[in-house]
């Protein structure tokens, strides 16, 4: 980030500080949303933003923190400029702060342009529909939620749960079949340890991608206020390398918890009227605002890939943050304790998990015709054991009949062998369509109500099926 | 009049200017030297609370604000049509080749295109007079739809003192003008109207014909009325956006207007990229010519997405007084609350439950109440009908949170998205014990004339799934093996009304839509089925025998056989099910000797 103008009055009349915020008095010709430079006592300079402003008092809301700010010496200079990133091909390859900083210790990046890190809304009517379909070589992704390029699915997670392998894993394997560019990748990271950041770094550069990825980090020990810019900050850098060079992005926001925590932070600062559990009411605004910078834009090259991550309070998936992810976002990938327990990797549960564009994004010439109703078919079938097993679990198996028993016994090895896969193995979409059919195979025909009479011929022709008829007439 | 103020507070989308003295509420105003638009939403002395309808970076106090002494207003006329136009009707195809991909603050393309010449076929004569209401002429605006220019709500009655001949007219071309008692007006073919006004008809009419939706659980059981009102609950993931989608499709009405209150851009693009490829199944042509969609999505301002169901229902009204049969589908209703409750904040309102407003359920009852069937204004006597059908969002799946709940009072039809349906991914997921119809006793005599014994199937359905539920609870309790061929008949046969005719693939081309009849005899055969099934355990043949039989196939391959060959189809499978009972009998019955 940087301060292009230099120019603007100098006031050292802040009033009040709290928080995160200072009021300042007297200060005129202020706009809303402007730019300032904050002066501390000891000289260092820090960015601010304008959140309110009136005749009479200024609210600005200080991104590095207040702490040794005082009401006496601070100073702020108005700029008369927004939040501006520069950028340029450059930005890959490196890391930066959440506050848009240098922090690899190499060169500063010389801008070809400034851009609004605000961005400004797509045209409903300028966006082209995500259809193509992105192989992430997680077979209970690719078959069951798949995700499509353009769409923004996040990761609903829990503290302990392994979305970083996941996240790390798409990252190496995600391909557009057909198409050899790798996706480039934007990584933003919102109050995470020290640790989870180097796990990251190194991840990336034991890959080898390092140089496609441009990565922003703020840590759990920089000041929470930050976490505001962070994701803006590099969904910017990602509009610029998708719409500007037209390649394809791929952003990965992580932890999305902690920037809600942020944002709550800043609410009450403000002594706003608090929505549920103390989140401020335009959340879900603010959220969409993040969010909704995926896509395509009809007429242009690249694409914004979002996968944000969040860990669920208490597992909670009716949690605000969770909540209104979802509403926003075009499905999720939920994962789920109980697997996770098991000892399964991933431990995605498939069945409250969802990707809206699924219906776009495979089918004849993108993945196989038998797709979408094998899909189905397995979805249903899971479930069905899922709840079987509880029946099971309460009355005993003698509860259940023959046919019941088959779907117990699919829901075991579903689990075991369909969603259950190494954290290095890429399994293309042919190989986890059959081994979906496989899996199947262990019920009789006529309980695939969603699958059409022809399709069941070719992918699973009588020849190849075992005797599963007979076993339960008899 | 309009007043000149200025600016002393910006916060986000909410201002607040000082010598704003003789403002109206809801007037709308421009703010600033970009002049952005804005809506005054409270009046203090001479300091006005305004709503920016655009971004407001940059704007400072200091700046001036001017009233336009109008308030909030559609422009209603012929090109309403197959546009796209965000929360306060700018259309964003003109947007995009004005700005681009992009949309910016400051710009305002009018609603409709003045440039574009309408063929005006003049219907009143010189000299007539006329009434509110009453046609002045016909405009062709889509294959589909005929526009009749109306002597506006504004005129209550006059005498024509001129009429333009047949021929082309772009909106700016007077096309009559009216002696009224005051003054000699001038008629277009447009004319604007205040959003948040109802526009004015004659009677309202009892809402007993159903708006069929091709959707067989909704047509079987749960119909909405046409001019009625009914909603969509459901958590995210539930099937909403779609059942919309497939409603705004396929719903018998004439004209259909979508509106995207806060939802997805790309789900947005999805619907403006479709819409216009498909076809329209009563008529043939596009579906687009009977359609416009609103779109106002959620990175878009704010205030634009509080406005934008206004604009939506003003339309319908709108073509209702035309007589036309109009439904609007908006998603989502939650959306919109959440942004009353975000303006409401900023303007520093006590807040009611969950920090929405506390007038969040007036507001909501004012926009459901401007549905109904009627009969409009003029001599004509046209009848038009404007049915609301809204989704809910609820926080976290909850149904007991306001909007839901004050919705679920406040409209008839209630389609409960059920999540455990979702997840086995059975659309539509509509819960067949929680959802309702209001209107169902009202449309006995209609759905007679379909099939006489209507009311009979439902009743028989619903306890067959009634009883299969209770089944289960022993089931889960005592386990499987207690059940008997009886028993587990009724789990069969539900079973098969769940996954043979609940089920519905709204993207299987066949499928996605089934009409009245089809619906009919498709629960006609399966309780047929079920009847049968039943005799044949009662008289001792083994349940298995019976779920063998080949024509349980044809059953399940109904819902794909074409509309067209349906007929001949259900005949087909009578007779088979005759037949195959009838042998399974004789063979018990030889067995038996």
């Amino acid at each position: 980030m940087s301060v292009t103008a230099r120019t603007g009055r100098k006031f050292f009349t802040i009033r009040e500080i709290s928080g995160p915020l200072l009021f300042v008095e007297a200060a005129s010709g202020v706009g809303y949303g402007e730019l300032l430079e904050v002066h501390t006592p000891d000289g260092e300079e820090r960015t601010g933003q304008v959140i309110d402003v009136s005749e009479g008092v200024t609210i600005v809301q200080v991104f590095q923190g207040t702490s040794d700010l005082d009401v006496n010496a601070s100073a702020v200079r108005f700029t008369g400029e927004t939040l501006k990133l520069p950028v340029s091909m450059d930005i890959l390859g490196r890391v930066f702060t959440g506050g848009g900083k240098v922090a690899d210790g190499g060169p500063k990046i010389i801008p070809e342009d400034y851009w609004d890190i605000h961005g400004a809304p797509i045209n409903p009517y300028s966006r082209e529909h995500p259809t193509d379909f992105i192989q992430t070589g997680i077979s209970v992704i690719d078959c069951m939620n798949p995700l499509v390029r353009g769409q923004k699915l996040p990761l609903f997670s829990g503290s302990g749960l392994p979305h970083k392998l996941i996240a790390s894993q798409i990252v190496r394997q995600a391909k557009v079949r057909g198409q050899e560019e790798a996706f480039t990748i934007v990584f933003a990271a919102m109050g995470i340890t020290a640790d989870e950041a180097r796990f990251f770094k190194e991840d990336f550069m034991t890959m080898g991608v390092l140089n496609r990825v441009a990565i922003f980090i703020n840590l759990a020990e920089d000041p929470a206020i930050e976490r505001i810019l962070t994701p803006r900050l590099a969904l910017t850098a990602a509009e610029y390398l998708a719409f500007e060079q037209g390649m394809h992005v791929l952003a990965i926001l992580i932890d999305m918890t902690n920037y809600c925590e942020a944002l709550r932070e800043i609410s009450a600062a403000r002594m706003e009227i608090p929505g549920r559990r103390g989140y401020p009411g335009y959340m879900y605004t603010d959220l969409a605002s993040i969010y909704e910078r995926a896509g395509r834009i009809r007429g242009k090259e690249g694409s914004i890939t979002q996968m944000p991550i969040l860990t669920m309070p208490d597992d909670d998936i009716t949690h605000p943050i969770p909540d209104l992810t979802g509403y926003i976002t075009e499905g999720q990938i939920i994962l789920d304790r109980k697997i996770h327990k098991t000892g399964l990797y991933p431990p995605i549960d498939p069945l409250p998990s969802l990707s809206r564009l699924m219906d776009k994004g495979i089918g004849p010439g993108k993945t196989r015709e038998d797709h979408k109703q094998l899909s189905d078919q397995l979805y249903y079938a899971y479930a069905e054991g899922k709840v079987l097993r509880e029946t099971a679990l309460v009355s005993g198996e003698a509860a259940l009949t023959k046919v019941d028993k088959l779907y117990l016994q699919f829901a075991d090895s579903f689990e075991r062998e369909f969603i259950g896969q190494g954290p290095n193995e890429d399994r293309d979409i042919e190989k986890t369509l059959s081994l979906g059919w496989e899996l199947l195979s262990v019920l009789p025909e006529s309980e695939f109500a969603r699958i059409d009479p022809d399709i069941i011929e070719k992918y699973y022709p009588k020849s190849k099926r075992r005797d599963v008829e007979e076993s339960i007439v008899s | 009049m309009s007043s000149v103020g200025t600016i002393s507070r910006v916060a986000g989308p909410f201002l607040i200017a000082r010598g704003m003295g003789g403002s109206r509420m809801y007037e709308l105003v421009k703010v600033g030297e970009v002049g952005l638009i804005g809506e005054i939403v409270r009046l203090d002395g001479e300091r006005a609370a305004i709503q920016a309808y655009e971004e407001t970076v940059g704007i400072k106090p200091g700046e001036k604000v001017v009233g336009t002494g109008k308030p909030l207003s559609v422009e209603l006329g012929p090109g309403l049509i197959g546009q796209i136009y965000d929360g306060i009707q700018r259309p964003l195809s003109v947007i995009q080749d004005m700005i681009g991909p992009r949309i910016r603050r400051g710009v305002t393309p009018p609603a409709l295109d003045r440039k574009k010449k309408w063929v005006f076929h003049p219907e009143a004569k010189k000299k007539a007079k006329l009434l509110s209401g009453d046609t002045i002429g016909i405009v062709q605006e889509t294959p589909l739809v005929k526009h009749l220019i109306l002597v506006p709500p504004s005129i209550r009655d006059g005498t024509i003192e001129s009429i333009a001949p047949e021929g082309e007219y772009s909106l700016t071309d007077p096309i009559a003008e009216i002696r009224t008692v005051n003054s000699l007006e001038k008629l277009y073919l447009t004319h604007t109207w205040p959003v948040r006004q109802p526009r004015p008809y004659k009677t309202m009419l009892p809402t007993d014909v159903p708006l069929l939706t091709g959707q067989r659980i909704i047509d079987a059981f749960f119909p909405p009325a046409k001019g009625g009102t009914a909603t969509i609950p459901g958590g995210f993931g539930a099937g909403k956006t779609v059942m919309l989608q497939s409603l705004a499709q396929w719903a018998d009405a004439d004209i259909v207007i979508l509106v995207g209150c806060g939802e997805r851009g790309n789900e947005m693009a999805d619907v403006i990229e479709k819409f216009p490829r498909l076809k329209d199944h009563r008529s043939g042509r596009l579906l687009m010519d009977r359609t416009t969609i609103v779109a106002n999505t959620s990175d878009m301002p704010i205030a634009a997405r509080e406005a934008s169901i206004y604009t939506a229902i003003t339309l319908a009204e709108y073509y209702r007084d035309m007589g036309y049969d109009v439904a609007v589908m908006a998603d989502s209703t939650s959306r919109w609350a959440e942004a009353l409750r975000e303006i409401s904040g900023r303007l520093e309102e006590m807040p009611g439950e969950e920090g929405y407003p506390a007038y969040l359920a007036s507001r909501l009852a004012e926009f459901y109440a401007r549905a109904g069937r009627v009969t409009t204004q003029g001599r004509e006597k046209r009848q038009g009908s404007v049915t609301a059908i809204g989704a809910v969002s609820p926080p976290g799946g909850d149904f007991s949170e306001p909007v839901t709940g004050h919705t679920l009072r406040l409209t008839r039809v209630f389609w409960a998205l059920d999540f455990a349906l979702a997840h086995r991914r059975h659309f539509p997921a509509i819960n067949w014990f929680m959802s309702y119809s209001e209107y169902m006793r009202s449309f006995e005599s209609w759905y007679e004339n379909v099939g006489t014994d209507w009311p009979r199937l439902r009743e028989e359905a619903m306890s067959l799934l009634k009883e299969e539920e209770e089944l289960k609870e022993v089931v889960s309790l005592v386990g499987a093996e207690i059940l008997g061929d009886k028993q587990r008949c009724v789990f069969e046969a539900a079973k098969m009304l769940k996954e043979y005719f609940l089920l519905q693939n709204a993207f299987h081309p066949v499928d996605m839509f089934c009409p009245i009849n089809k619906t009919y005899h498709m629960l006609r055969l399966i309780l047929e089925f079920y009847e049968k099934a039943k005799q044949a355990v009662g008289l001792n043949i083994p349940l298995t025998q019976v779920l063998s039989l080949g024509v349980r196939e044809d059953l399940a391959r109904m819902k794909i056989v074409r509309s067209e060959e349906f007929e001949k189809a259900s005949k087909e499978i009578t007779r088979k099910m005759n037949e195959q009972f009838q042998q399974l009998t004789r063979a018990a019955e030889g067995e038996s000797i």
